[in-house]
């Protein structure tokens, strides 16, 4: 979709777990919200569902509604993993768009 | 009066397959719950997603969640179990307009931890409820908002 990718990735390896932190750019509206100049009401548009893969594997599916905030913000544990190992996340919306993202664990 | 018959054919036709395809995508996305969020009172969300289920109050789920959020537009939400074999946790605000903020589906890889943000429109409850082992468990949390969020 974009040139530069909406959704950022951080994973961080502790002793016993990896913590995946995610931010994705998105505006969320929830379609109440009025244009301020024209007064109208800007169209519902937001994330519908996430998914987390890890290696390939789905191990977690978001489903969403308006209620989660603009740009928002995601945290996983993973119980055993490695560096080395691929995190893929991918976001579809309402109006379509959709991204994904991938990231290797260091 | 030929070409207004038709014109007015015409026109609905096309507002009919315009709403149906504006309809379609939205309940066929990926087998999103459309139903589960749309703009309905929490009761009737409570009792579509969990009819004949009882909810039990469980101790054993933890909230991270602020008392008093300053921005309703923000709410930051951790949350942790020790019940075992969780796949499923839904976080519902009483109050929203739209009450089921979101559910998530958890592997066996994953453990019991879900960091989120939310927006929140007034002072109210906010529901965890999870799923394990067929049982339905759920917490509930009075957050106070000082300036309501659902303004983006």
């Amino acid at each position: 979709m974009a040139k530069v990718s909406t959704i950022k990735i951080r994973s961080k390896r502790f002793d016993d777990h990896t913590l995946i932190r995610t931010l994705i750019a998105h505006p969320m509206e929830t379609g109440r919200n009025k244009n301020e100049e024209t007064g109208e009401f800007i169209p519902a548009h937001f994330i519908q569902t996430l998914t987390f893969k890890h290696n390939d594997k789905l191990v977690s599916e978001c489903h969403m509604g308006v209620g989660v905030s603009k740009n928002p913000f995601f945290s996983f544990k993973i119980k055993s993993a490695k560096a080395g190992d691929k995190i893929t996340i991918s976001w579809q919306d309402n109006l379509g768009y959709r991204d994904t993202k991938e990231q290797i664990i260091q | 009066m030929h070409t207004t018959r038709r014109h007015f054919f015409k026109k609905t036709l096309t507002l009919a397959a315009y709403t149906l395809s504006l309809a379609l995508p939205k309940t066929s996305v990926g087998n999103w719950l459309a139903s589960g969020f749309s703009r309905q009172a929490i009761e009737p969300i409570l009792a579509e997603l969990f009819s004949g289920q009882t909810l039990q109050t469980s101790n054993k789920i933890h909230l991270k969640l602020p008392k008093v959020a300053e921005n309703g537009s923000v709410v930051p939400i951790t949350i942790t179990s020790s019940i075992d074999n969780i796949d499923t946790i839904y976080i519902l605000s009483e109050k929203n307009p739209v009450p089921l903020i979101a559910k998530f589906t958890l592997a066996p890889e994953l453990e019991t931890y879900i960091g989120a943000r939310f927006k929140m429109k007034e002072t109210c409850d906010v529901i965890v409820i999870v799923h394990a082992d067929h049982q339905y468990y759920q917490i509930r949390q009075k957050v106070k908002v000082t300036l309501g969020g659902c303004g983006g």
